[in-house]
C-alpha cells in the first residue's frame, strides 16, 4: 500500500521547484523607500484608512480598520510618514484605496511582547484576536480567517495546507522545515479555536524535509499527525486536501465545516501563532521570488506588505531593462494573476513573486476549435465536463454553465494547460461563473 | 513612478501548455497508421499508393481551398485532421480502386461530413465513414471488388465466404481493403495510440467485446468476425474518433457496445457486408443524446 495520500484525476505538473527549495527564509534587504498598503486585501469590504497624509506611522500600527465581520484591519509594515491616502494600482488590475508610506532609512525591528498565557484566553477572545492581527488566508484565498473559525460549534478536523502543489513556490516549504516550532504552536491555537480532536498536517511528498521535521515535532502530540500526501496537482486546493487526508467528499455548496473540516495554509497558521503569542499583527509575509532562470538571487523572502513588484524583483538582482516580454506573476504559476504594472504592491496572500520568460509567455500558434479529445474530462480534478462549459461559457448559456456545475471548478487551470486546440478553457469557465453561482442560488431557493 | 517595461498580461495558467497540439495529436494517428498503410502497399500494390496519396492531399487540399487556408505547406496542412480523414478513408478501400474515385470520396468526406457541419470539432458523423457511405451509394461495385494480395486477381474476402488460416488473417495476407487486413500492424498502432492516451480502452473493448459475444448467436466464427473485415480498424481507428465519440467514460463503453450491436446485426442480416461503417455512423448519430444524459458525477454531488 502507497504511504502517501491523494485525490482522484488532477494531474502531475513540472514543479520548478529547484530554484528556491533550499533557499532559507531570509529578509528582503535593503527595506523599500516606499510602501503602498491596498486598504482591501482580502475578501470582504474595504477598511477604512486610519492615518492621514503627514501622519507618523510604526511598523505594526493599525493604518485601516472597519467595523464589519467581513473585513480584516491592516498594518504598517514599515516605519516612516504617510504620504498619501488615494487609489493606486494593485497586481489584480483594478486600482484600490491604498496607504502610501515613505519609509524611514533606519528600520527597527518591530518590537514584539511575548503573550506567556494563551493557553488562558478564552475562544472567543482568540478570535477575536484573529480579527485584530488582521489574519487572512496567506495561501491565495485572503479569506478573513476570524470568518473560517466562526461557527461555536467544534470542527472535529483542523487540517494544515503543506501541499504547495503550484509550481515555483517553496515558502510554505521553508516555513515548515525551518519553523516547525512556530507552526505546531500556532496549530495548537487553531486546535482550541475550533475544539478539534485531531489535526493533520498535509505535506506532499517532494518536500521530505519538512515531513520529517515536522514528524519529529509532533511526535510527542497525540492528535496531531503529518499526512505525506502524493505530489499531484492540486493537492493544495481545499477539497482535494481533504478527500485527501480523510477521505470526504465535501458535498457540493457546504462549507468545509459542515464535513468536519477547517483547513489552514501553513503560513497562515504561523501568523496566527505570532499574532497570538507574540502580538504581532500580520504586516510582513515570507513569499517565494523566482523563475526559471530569470532572478539572479531568487529565494523565499520575509517581505514587507505594500512593497512593489518593481522593488522585489530589484532587491533580487533583475535588471528590469531586460524583461520585455517576459510575464510577472502574483502567486502560483496556475493560478496567479500577471500584474500589469510593476507598481502593484504585494498584499496578505501573495505567495510568490514570479518572472516568467518569453518562452514560457509565447507559446505559438492561436486557439483552435475543441476537438474533444478529453485530456481536460480524464484529468479534472472536480470531475467537470471542461470543454462543454469553456463552450456555453463561450454562448453565454449560463443556464447550461450551472448545470454543468461551473460554480464547482476549481479555478486549477489544468483544462488550459493540456488542450491541444490551446483554448482558454479555465477563463472561459471563470467568466461564467458569477452568472451560474446565481441561477444555482436561485434553484436552491 | 511609471516607466513600466512591456510585460505580457494573461489569464491563469501562466504555465500555458504541456506542449500538446492538435497537429501533434492528428500527426500521432498518422504515424499509428502508417505501418498498415505500408503493408498495403506492399501487399496489394502501387495502386494502393495512388490511393492513399488521392485521398489525402484530396482531402487536405479540398479543405485548405474552402477555408482560404492556401498561402503555404503549412497552412494547407492546418491542423492535420484533413490528411488523418484522407489517409482513414483510403484505408477502408479496395486496392484496386481507381485513385479519381478515392478523391472523391475523400471530397465528400470533408466537405459533407465536416465543412457543411461546421468544420473540426463539430462534424457528428466520422467524416472518413462519410465519404465511404457516400462511395458505397453511388459505386457500390467498385466498393465491394476485392482482389487477393498472392495473385491479384478477383477474390472473396474472408466475411464473403473465403476460407484462410487463422494466422494469414492476423498478418493480414488476405483480400480486403487497404489497411484493414494486417490486425498485427493495427494492433500495434493501437497500442501506440493508447499509451499516448489518445484512445481509451472502453470503445474498442465495448466494441470487439459485443461482436465476440454475439457472433456465436448468429453463427458465425469469432475470428472471421474480428480478424476477417474492418472490424479492427473501425474499433481502433473510426469509433474512437474524439469529436465524433461520446466524453463520458460509461458513454463511451455504451458506445462501443452499440457499434459491436449493429456491426454484428449488419453482417449477418443485410445484403452488403457493411457493418462496421454504418454501425459507427448510426452511433456517430446518438452521440450528443449520450454526452447530454450521460455524465459522471461531478466531485460532492450528491443526487
Amino acid at each position: 500500500m502507497r504511504r502517501e495520500k491523494s485525490f482522484d484525476k488532477g494531474m502531475y505538473i513540472p514543479h520548478h521547484k529547484e530554484y528556491t527549495n533550499e533557499k532559507n527564509i531570509t529578509r528582503l534587504l535593503p527595506y523599500p523607500e516606499e510602501v503602498i498598503i491596498p486598504l482591501n486585501q482580502h475578501i470582504g469590504e474595504t477598511v477604512d484608512p486610519l492615518v492621514e497624509p503627514g501622519d507618523r506611522v510604526e511598523v505594526g500600527d493599525k493604518i485601516g480598520d472597519l467595523d464589519e465581520f467581513w473585513s480584516a484591519p491592516v498594518f504598517a509594515s514599515v516605519s516612516g510618514v504617510v504620504r498619501a491616502v488615494e487609489e493606486r494600482p494593485t497586481g489584480t488590475g483594478c486600482d484600490c484605496l491604498s496607504v502610501v508610506i515613505e519609509a524611514d532609512e533606519e528600520q527597527p525591528e518591530f518590537q514584539s511582547s511575548v503573550r506567556k498565557d494563551w493557553q488562558s484566553l478564552s475562544i472567543k477572545e482568540l478570535k477575536q484576536l484573529l480579527k485584530e492581527n488582521g489574519i487572512v488566508g496567506m495561501g491565495g484565498a485572503a479569506c478573513p480567517t476570524h470568518i473560517n473559525v466562526s461557527a461555536d460549534d467544534p470542527v472535529p478536523n483542523l487540517i494544515l495546507n503543506g501541499a504547495e502543489c503550484e509550481p515555483f513556490l517553496t515558502c510554505d516549504h521553508r516555513m515548515m522545515a525551518e519553523w516547525a516550532d512556530k507552526l505546531v504552536k500556532g496549530a495548537q491555537i487553531l486546535f482550541k479555536i475550533i475544539q478539534a480532536q485531531d489535526c493533520f498536517i498535509g505535506i506532499e511528498t517532494n518536500k521530505p524535509d519538512a515531513i520529517e521535521i515536522l514528524e519529529e515535532k509532533t511526535a510527542g502530540l497525540d492528535n496531531f499527525h503529518v499526512v505525506p500526501l502524493d505530489t499531484k496537482y492540486p493537492q493544495g486546493y481545499k477539497k482535494t486536501l481533504i478527500k485527501a487526508v480523510t477521505d470526504k467528499e465535501p458535498p457540493m455548496g457546504a462549507r468545509s465545516a459542515e464535513v468536519g473540516c477547517i483547513v489552514r495554509n501553513v503560513g497562515t497558521t504561523i501568523a496566527i501563532y505570532e499574532a497570538v503569542v507574540h502580538q504581532k499583527p500580520l504586516f510582513e509575509r515570507v513569499t517565494t521570488v523566482s523563475g526559471p532562470h530569470t532572478v539572479p538571487e531568487a529565494g523565499n523572502y520575509i517581505i514587507p506588505i505594500g512593497t512593489t513588484v518593481r522593488h522585489i524583483l530589484t532587491s533580487c538582482g533583475v535588471d528590469l531593462n531586460n524583461i520585455e516580454g517576459h510575464k510577472v506573476v502574483m502567486g502560483g504559476a496556475m493560478t496567479g494573476t500577471a500584474v500589469n504594472t510593476l507598481d502593484a504592491p504585494l498584499t496578505k496572500s501573495d505567495t510568490g513573486v514570479l518572472l516568467l520568460p518569453e518562452e514560457m509567455v509565447n507559446i505559438s500558434g492561436e486557439p483552435g476549435p475543441c476537438i474533444r479529445c478529453g485530456k481536460c474530462v480524464d484529468n479534472c480534478p472536480m470531475f467537470l465536463f471542461p470543454n462543454e462549459l469553456s463552450l456555453s461559457a463561450e454562448a453565454e448559456d449560463y443556464h447550461e454553465a450551472e448545470r454543468l456545475h461551473a460554480t464547482e471548478c476549481a479555478e486549477c487551470g489544468i483544462c488550459s494547460y493540456v488542450c491541444p486546440s490551446l483554448r482558454p478553457v479555465v477563463e472561459n469557465i471563470v467568466q461564467a461563473k458569477p452568472e451560474a453561482k446565481k441561477i444555482r442560488r436561485s434553484k436552491n431557493k | 513612478m511609471t516607466d513600466n517595461p512591456d510585460i505580457v498580461v494573461t489569464e491563469a495558467p501562466h504555465l500555458m501548455t504541456d506542449g500538446d497540439t492538435t497537429l501533434i495529436v492528428m500527426s500521432d494517428v498518422m504515424l499509428a497508421l502508417l505501418p498498415a498503410a505500408l503493408a498495403g502497399i506492399y501487399l496489394f500494390g502501387l495502386n494502393t499508393l495512388y490511393v492513399i496519396m488521392a485521398a489525402v492531399f484530396t482531402a487536405m487540399a479540398v479543405e485548405a481551398v474552402c477555408l482560404k487556408r492556401v498561402g503555404s505547406f503549412q497552412e494547407v496542412l492546418g491542423d492535420g485532421s484533413a490528411a488523418v480523414t484522407g489517409l482513414l478513408l483510403a484505408l477502408t478501400l479496395p486496392p484496386q480502386i481507381s485513385p479519381g474515385l478515392a478523391a472523391a470520396g475523400a471530397a465528400f468526406g470533408i466537405i459533407i461530413g465536416k465543412l457543411f457541419l461546421g468544420g473540426l470539432g463539430h462534424n457528428i458523423f466520422n467524416p472518413a465513414l462519410v465519404g465511404r457511405g457516400i462511395l458505397l451509394a453511388i459505386w457500390p461495385a467498385a466498393m465491394t471488388s476485392y482482389t487477393s494480395p498472392v495473385d491479384g486477381t478477383t477474390a472473396a474476402t474472408a466475411l464473403g465466404g473465403a476460407e484462410f488460416s487463422y494466422f494469414e488473417m492476423f498478418i493480414g495476407n488476405i483480400p480486403g481493403s487497404i489497411g484493414e487486413t494486417s490486425a498485427l500492424l493495427l494492433l500495434l498502432g493501437a497500442i501506440y495510440l493508447f499509451f499516448r492516451g489518445r484512445i481509451g480502452w472502453r470503445i474498442p473493448l465495448g466494441y470487439l467485446g459485443t461482436v465476440a459475444l454475439l457472433s456465436p448467436l448468429f453463427g458465425a466464427d469469432v475470428l472471421i468476425q474480428l480478424l476477417g473485415g474492418g472490424l479492427l480498424l473501425g474499433a481502433f481507428y473510426m469509433a474512437t474518433d474524439m469529436v465524433t465519440s461520446p466524453m463520458d467514460d460509461r458513454a463511451k463503453l455504451l458506445f462501443g457496445v452499440g457499434c459491436g450491436l449493429f456491426t454484428i446485426i449488419i453482417r449477418e442480416l443485410a445484403t452488403l457486408p457493411e457493418g462496421v461503417t454504418y454501425a459507427i455512423l448510426i452511433m456517430n448519430a446518438l452521440v450528443p443524446l449520450m454526452d447530454r444524459y450521460i455524465k459522471r458525477r461531478a466531485f460532492g454531488e450528491v443526487s
